[in-house]
């Protein structure tokens, strides 16, 4: 009765250190990351996308992908979702006749889906060999295939659900925008954006993306304003067209401490996919965890110590001659 | 070899030809076919993963499952070695090759399910570790300890060679891997918890909380205890040995004391985050909830009292039922509550392929424990052994 109490003090002492070190906010507590100064990514505006999915031809194009069909023709690429081979695609928002545009009720809208180049991304939290990086300067999360060794848990830890796996090859990749980032040394940018004819995808650093984004919704709905197209601060091809409908919220400055791709809707932003995410990213809190139980190795030294030296007692003869079992046990 | 006092391991003995073995041999033939379809072709030819649930049953219940279930060798290790209970001696070595075959075989399994496997020594490169990933710590804590069970185990080959002084010189060190026994199974099962925190919102808040590494500790200790309840039994059938009594009935109420720590521990933070709501959704993941829990309550009701411990169905019943609730908590978090709040249509049930690869996986440890407890001394020697 006596050793079971002893026992069970053990385990419920190992456990309140285990949880102090898990609840308490260590030392080492990691916050979320936010973008770089200089982060580049895209804004999407789903008020202007006309969903004819030519950034979607265009990342094809770019990034070298074959077709993916999913009619009995097969005459022409339709993937129903990213995958290994689409890194980019327009979804569809509909209700009810889908008589009206950007309506929630008996309307439609389009949404882009693509890598949201996370400030604070769960896959690079995740990936164990550091095949997913972030470019310290340009905020790119890149995918290194030389270095991955398949296991998915970028692809499981993803928010957006954006990196996936080539399943239908012996020696598959993942796939995932880059932002284009092969296409910049020879003074191109991000294909998607490049394409687009109304601008609706617009290319360009984060922090003028973010100022462009709340000059629009600033704006009064119906009036009329200038939209740049391509990339922001390039040559000018803006035009003229009226102002949306749009909802107070751009999505991308908070969410999981902020993204690099931002997005302008007038539909509810869960309704036309994006997740509700907190300012707190995930990666934060698992690596919060992850470093105050083992940050430096001090933890598991300090307790590999205290193992050894109580093993030292307890190992008996029985451990050096098989099997000769002190009497101990034997009441 | 020495004259022993009482109850030293020995062989079994018997034939190595029989219909457990055979069976083993078939399964394991039937996964060596379709692993070659699988290398050949590619994962999705066998396996139904797809791109809404990237992890099936070959990570979950080949790994996350599977190394849980071979926690018996640590669960008695930290009671003989760190506990200072002598008297549970003679379970060490059974559970700890259980836990062997478990883990190396949770090992080989990872290695199934990679996508670019030739690519796997990059865990271990510094260029291209990631100390912040989760399963980097849980991919280097593994293989240390299926490591460090292979030296702890080696006395038993050592014996059979009859290399005494090798195994004096090991025995110098053995209290180190014993320790670091200890201690790398508590940091890795806890990190297979943490795993599922960089998830974030796609896990059900029944399974995501921040107190996981506790939460899979706990349970890995208690579902060691259960499975050598379960091992203890089915070994003690299989050779027709009598049960060890006298150890499983003190054991199993250890076994209590840990499983009602973790219950409160489990309960209360469901509590505190006031996740609890989510248990009563009209939904799949919600009666799993509750049958991974009630696995883990059945075990007061089964072997509540000193009387009821004195029966071994019960302490069989019992170990089933901790190793329902532990199988079903890893399960649930990642695979069955798992996706639940982005919900894009996807879904996943495994593949008949993909089960029979697992199967296989399983039918080597059991001819594995099998080969080494009938030719070497892993089984207290018993009076009357199986003659054949
Ligand atoms: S959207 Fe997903 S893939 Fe892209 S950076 Fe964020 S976590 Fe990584
Ligand atoms: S699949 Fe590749 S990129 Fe993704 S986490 Fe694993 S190793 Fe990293
Ligand atoms: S930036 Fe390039 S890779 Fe990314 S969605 Fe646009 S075209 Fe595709």
């Amino acid at each position: 009765m006596d050793t079971r109490r002893h026992f069970l003090k053990g385990v419920v002492a190992g456990g309140a250190a285990i949880t102090s070190a898990a609840v308490a906010p260590p030392a080492c507590a990691r916050e979320t990351h936010s973008r770089p100064a200089e982060a580049l990514g895209l804004l999407y505006d789903a008020t202007l996308c006309i969903g004819c999915k030519a950034c979607v031809a265009a990342c094809k194009e770019a990034n070298n992908n074959p077709p993916e069909f999913s009619t009995e023709d097969r005459l022409w690429d339709t993937p129903l979702d990213t995958s290994g081979y689409t890194f980019n695609i327009i979804k569809m928002y509909r209700n009810g006749t889908m008589q009206t545009k950007d309506a929630e009720v008996n309307g439609f809208a389009f949404m882009k889906t693509s890598c949201m180049h996370c400030a604070d991304p769960s896959c690079v939290s995740a990936c164990p060999v550091s095949a997913m990086t972030k470019d310290p300067a340009t905020g790119i999360v890149a995918y290194d295939p030389g270095a991955c060794v398949g296991c998915r848990y970028c692809v499981v830890a993803c928010p957006f659900g954006i990196p996936k796996y080539q399943y239908d090859s012996p020696t598959g990749k993942i796939g995932k925008c880059e932002l284009c980032r092969h296409r910049y040394a020879d003074g191109h940018y991000s294909a998607c954006a490049e394409v687009c004819p109304t601008g609706a995808t617009l290319y360009g650093r984060s922090a003028d993306l973010l100022l462009e984004a709340k000059r629009r919704i600033a704006l009064k709905p119906g009036s009329v304003t200038r939209y740049p197209r391509g990339k922001i601060g390039g040559p000018d091809q803006s035009y003229e067209g009226p102002v949306g409908n749009y909802l107070q919220h751009v999505y991308g400055e908070k969410e999981f401490g902020g993204t690099q791709v931002l997005k302008l809707s007038a539909v509810t932003f869960a309704k036309v996919g994006m997740p509700d995410l907190p300012p707190k990213s995930s990666a934060a809190t698992s690596e919060t965890l992850q470093h105050s139980l083992y940050g430096g190795l001090v933890m598991p030294v300090v307790v590999l110590g205290a193992l050894s030296f109580i093993a030292k007692r307890n190992v008996h003869d029985e451990d050096d001659e098989s099997g000769t079992d002190k009497d101990k046990g034997e009441k | 070899m020495t004259t022993h006092q009482h109850a030293a391991p020995t062989p079994v003995g018997g034939s190595l030809v029989n219909a457990a073995t055979l069976v083993c041999g078939v399964l394991i033939a039937i996964m060596a076919a379709i692993l070659l379809v699988r290398f050949i072709f590619g994962l999705g030819m066998v396996a139904n993963i797809n791109d809404g649930y990237s992890w099936g049953i070959w990570v979950v219940v080949d790994v996350m499952i599977g190394s849980a279930l071979a926690c018996g060798g640590f669960s008695v290790a930290l009671l003989v070695y760190i506990f200072n209970k002598g008297e549970y001696h003679p379970l060490v070595r059974p559970a700890l090759l259980a836990s062997l075959f478990g883990y190396t075989l949770a090992g080989a399994g990872i290695f199934v399910d990679l996508g670019r496997w030739w690519n796997f020594w990059h865990i271990f490169w510094p260029g291209y570790a990631n100390p912040s990933s989760v399963m980097f710590e849980v991919a280097v804590c593994v293989t240390a300890y299926i490591l460090v069970m292979w030296i702890e185990f080696s006395p038993v080959f050592l014996e059979k060679m009859g290399r005494r002084d090798v195994k004096k010189k090991l025995n110098k060190w053995l209290f180190f891997f014993i320790a670091l026994g200890v201690l790398l199974p508590m940091m890795h099962q806890s990190s297979l918890g943490t795993m599922l925190v960089v998830m974030g919102g796609q896990v059900n808040p029944l399974w995501q909380t921040p107190a996981v590494p506790l939460i899979y500790l706990l349970t890995a200790i208690v579902i060691g205890y259960g499975v050598v309840l379960f091992e203890s039994c089915v070994a003690a059938a299989g050779y027709r040995r009598t049960i060890e009594m006298r150890l499983l009935n003190p054991l199993s109420k250890i076994m209590l004391g840990v499983l009602a720590v973790y219950l409160v521990v489990r309960f209360g933070d469901l509590l505190i985050r006031g996740a609890l709501g989510e248990a009563f959704h009209p939904d799949w993941v919600a009666i799993s909830f509750w049958i991974e829990n009630i696995a883990f309550v059945a075990p007061f009701f089964l072997i509540g009292s000193t009387q009821a411990r004195r029966n071994p169905a019960n302490l069989f019943l019992a170990g089933i039922a901790i190793m329902i609730g532990g199988i079903l908590l890893r399960l649930n978090g990642f695979l069955i509550g798992y996706g639940h709040f982005t919900g894009s249509g996807w879904t996943y049930f495994p593949s008949l392929a993909e089960v029979m690869v697992t199967v296989g996986i399983f039918a080597i440890e059991v001819l594995g424990y099998i080969i080494i407890t009938r030719r070497f001394p892993v089984l207290p020697r018993e009076h009357a052994q199986v003659a054949s």
